[in-house]
């Protein structure tokens, strides 16, 4: 039953309404106004454009800057992906496996570095690797990146946890299986959606960090943001809209991915209860 | 086979350790040691202590008034002697430079020209190679500086100092930097977190009252930004609020006015941009707490006679203020600690807490200062997710 509206009331919703569709334009605009001018003829950055092309793809692909700047991205994200994933998969298993305060207090610590500035991050560890002679290093920057990814390995391991049947590890083990095999029969299969999305997050942090980066990485070391952040502070040139709009297309890929297997999990998690 | 032998490895106790070692040496080695260390950086003055052992020992012990006793001129006359060439003079040169400027070449020339012989008078030999010796204000310096530990890089985050009898004062204006930059870092924080509320509360409410097939949609909008690179975002905020940039364009064109606006390398810009960047954090928790309100109470309301608005305001708004203070924390801890968003959209007298923090670990060498700065910071940002944690719990609980 739907009672009629007064004016007020009609012109409240529909202010409500229109309020909501401008916050959805802010929301996406500048992401959608900039991949068009990456396919731009002309070397400024305004519309109209003068025709489509695809010459600053080829420029990042070609240009002596852009390119190893995505190598070392690639490079430094799947490494600091790889040391976060292992520390943080096992993390959660024996986080899994205590109680009380230990329990808290460690997931307390692993959780940390997600809530701490980064820019403290940063600068305390420049200060210990500059002693260390880490600064201007891959193994520094990898360190640093496996840092600040191993939190969300922890988080998505952990909840697939939650919902993990111990019995089926008992069961596993009263029909003779080594905990080594038991684990990797049975526990493995099961969290491993958790693992790939803790991973996928991992290497998202790692391939958009910027502030720990620009304290750490040297000549060397250039990653594909730090590379951006000094073209948009100097002079922006297209190839940045380039750029961007491909590591747009990378975290949505990323985003998507884990989205997929977030749901499948649900799925098989549904089914095995059935 | 009936039984695996049990090796130690079974035991659930001994392997839940064992498996959470690892990543805990690792968060203490690349997180907890150095942040402890940089804290402890603001408390810490070692320089001159190191170079001078002795001397800042006793010019610790010295009362302040009118000079030094000879004890102490003769002990820094061998020690500086000692000192010649080494690291620790040139460290010690530049600590003491930061509490006088002029004070390194001072101390650097006194100690090429010290004679060789033992002295008779040390204070008038010193006062002939440099008058400055023969005043209480260079020896108040080094009795600040004796260290080993110091509340002088903490009073300088605050824009306060030490005078040479040791009482706090301010800083003079010109130097005052840092409490205009705290008083600047709460000030955009709040801003941006006033705007994040006003936009992302009337969104959260659609989409909560949406059907799902609907709201998914949406939500996944809502998420795009927060998704995005950090400088993909940048980029197009600089590609569209430029002079010439697109929005200015639409803004002439619709003869809102007739030259183009400074919309970036200001505040404005900073304000678009971290709200752009924040309003997801105040969407989700608004949404997750509304989702449980459901529609219920406001046609409970209404049926009993309550007009719309009437019934928002009087029975959704007070049951959704969990969802509002913990979406207003989280994007106010979140701006708290912005560093690259203002470092590339705003202009000098936009920079926050973090590009200082930067700016000494950086570019100017003052770890000390960083320490001090990165204190205040964390301490901030620590306080305020204490309160968040408790409200989302409380509210959990509730739920």
């Amino acid at each position: 039953m739907k009672m009629p509206l007064a004016p007020v009331d009609r012109a409240l919703r529909w202010g409500l309404l229109a309020l909501c569709v401008l916050v959805f334009v802010f929301l996406l605009v500048p992401v959608l106004a900039v991949i068009p001018l990456s396919f731009n003829t002309g070397s400024y950055l305004t519309y109209p454009m003068t025709g489509f092309s695809t010459r600053w793809y080829e420029d990042f692909f070609t240009s002596s800057r852009w390119l190893p700047s995505l190598w070392n991205s690639v490079l430094v994200g799947s490494v600091a992906t790889v040391l976060a994933t292992t520390l943080g998969t096992a993390a959660a298993l024996g986080l899994d496996r205590m109680g009380g305060v230990a329990r808290q207090a460690l997931n307390a610590l692993f959780l940390m570095p997600i809530v701490v500035p980064v820019v403290v991050i940063g600068s305390s560890l420049y200060a210990l690797f500059s002693a260390l002679g880490l600064t201007a290093s891959y193994l520094g920057l990898i360190l640093a990146h496996a840092l600040l990814g191993a939190p969300f390995v922890v988080i998505t391991v952990a909840a697939t946890l939650s919902g993990f049947d111990r019995r089926l590890l008992s069961a596993a083990m009263s029909l003779g299986a080594t905990p080594w095999q038991a684990f990797r029969r049975v526990t493995l299969p099961l969290i491993l959606p958790g693992v790939v999305s803790g991973g996928i997050f991992a290497f998202a942090t790692s391939f958009d960090e910027i502030v720990v980066t620009l304290f750490l990485a040297g000549p060397q070391q250039r990653t594909l943001p730090l590379q951006m952040f000094d073209g948009v502070r100097e002079q922006i040139s297209p190839t940045i809209t380039a750029a961007a709009t491909l590591l747009f297309l990378v975290s949505l890929l990323l985003v998507v991915t884990i989205e997929w297997l977030r749901r499948r999990g649900e799925r098989l998690r549904g089914s095995a209860v059935e | 086979m009936v039984r695996q032998p049990i090796s130690r490895l079974t035991r659930p106790r001994f392997a839940a350790w064992l498996l959470v070692l690892p990543l805990f040496l690792f968060s203490a080695a690349t997180f907890v040691v150095p942040i402890v260390m940089m804290l402890a950086r603001s408390v810490q003055d070692p320089e001159l202590s190191r170079a001078f052992p002795q001397t800042a020992r006793l010019v610790a012990q010295w009362d302040g008034r009118d000079l030094p006793p000879a004890a102490v001129m003769n002990s820094f006359i061998a020690e500086l002697r000692a000192a010649r060439g080494t690291e620790g003079l040139s460290f010690a040169a530049n600590r003491l430079n930061s509490e006088i400027s002029g004070f390194r070449s001072m101390l650097l020339r006194t100690a090429r020209t010290l004679p060789a012989a033992p002295l008779d008078d040390p204070a008038a030999a010193l006062a002939r190679i440099d008058p400055r010796w023969g005043e209480r204000s260079t020896w108040a310096a080094m009795r600040r500086a004796s260290g080993p530990l110091t509340d002088g890089f903490l009073l300088a985050a605050l824009d306060r100092q030490r005078n040479d009898d040791g009482a706090i004062v301010r800083v003079p204006e010109e130097r005052a930097v840092f409490v205009s930059v705290l008083i600047r870092t709460l000030w955009i924080s709040a801003a941006v977190t006033a705007f994040c509320l006003v936009l992302g509360y009337p969104v959260a409410y659609l989409i909560a009252s949406l059907p799902a097939k609907i709201a998914n949609p949406l939500l996944v909008l809502v998420l795009i930004p927060f998704w995005t690179s950090v400088l993909v975002r940048t980029t197009a905020w600089v590609v569209l609020l430029q002079r010439d940039g697109l929005v200015n364009g639409l803004l002439q064109r619709l003869g809102f006015t007739d030259q183009p606006l400074a919309l970036i390398y200001n505040r404005t810009g900073v304000l678009i941009a971290m709200v752009h960047v924040l309003l997801p954090l105040m969407v989700l928790p608004l949404y997750s707490v509304m989702k449980g309100i459901g529609r219920a109470p406001m046609l409970a309301a209404m049926s009993l006679g309550a007009r719309p608005f009437e019934a928002f305001v009087r029975v959704y708004l007070p049951q959704s203020a969990a969802g509002i203070g913990a979406g207003c924390l989280l994007v106010f801890i979140s701006a708290l600690g912005y560093y690259v968003t203002p470092e590339l959209v705003g202009g000098g007298g936009d920079q926050m807490i973090s590009y200082f923090i930067a700016f000494y670990t950086n570019r100017t060498t003052n770890w000390g200062l960083a320490g001090a700065l990165s204190l205040i910071l964390l301490l901030a940002t620590g306080l305020l997710y204490v309160a968040y944690a408790r409200l989302s719990r409380s509210s959990a609980a509730s739920a």
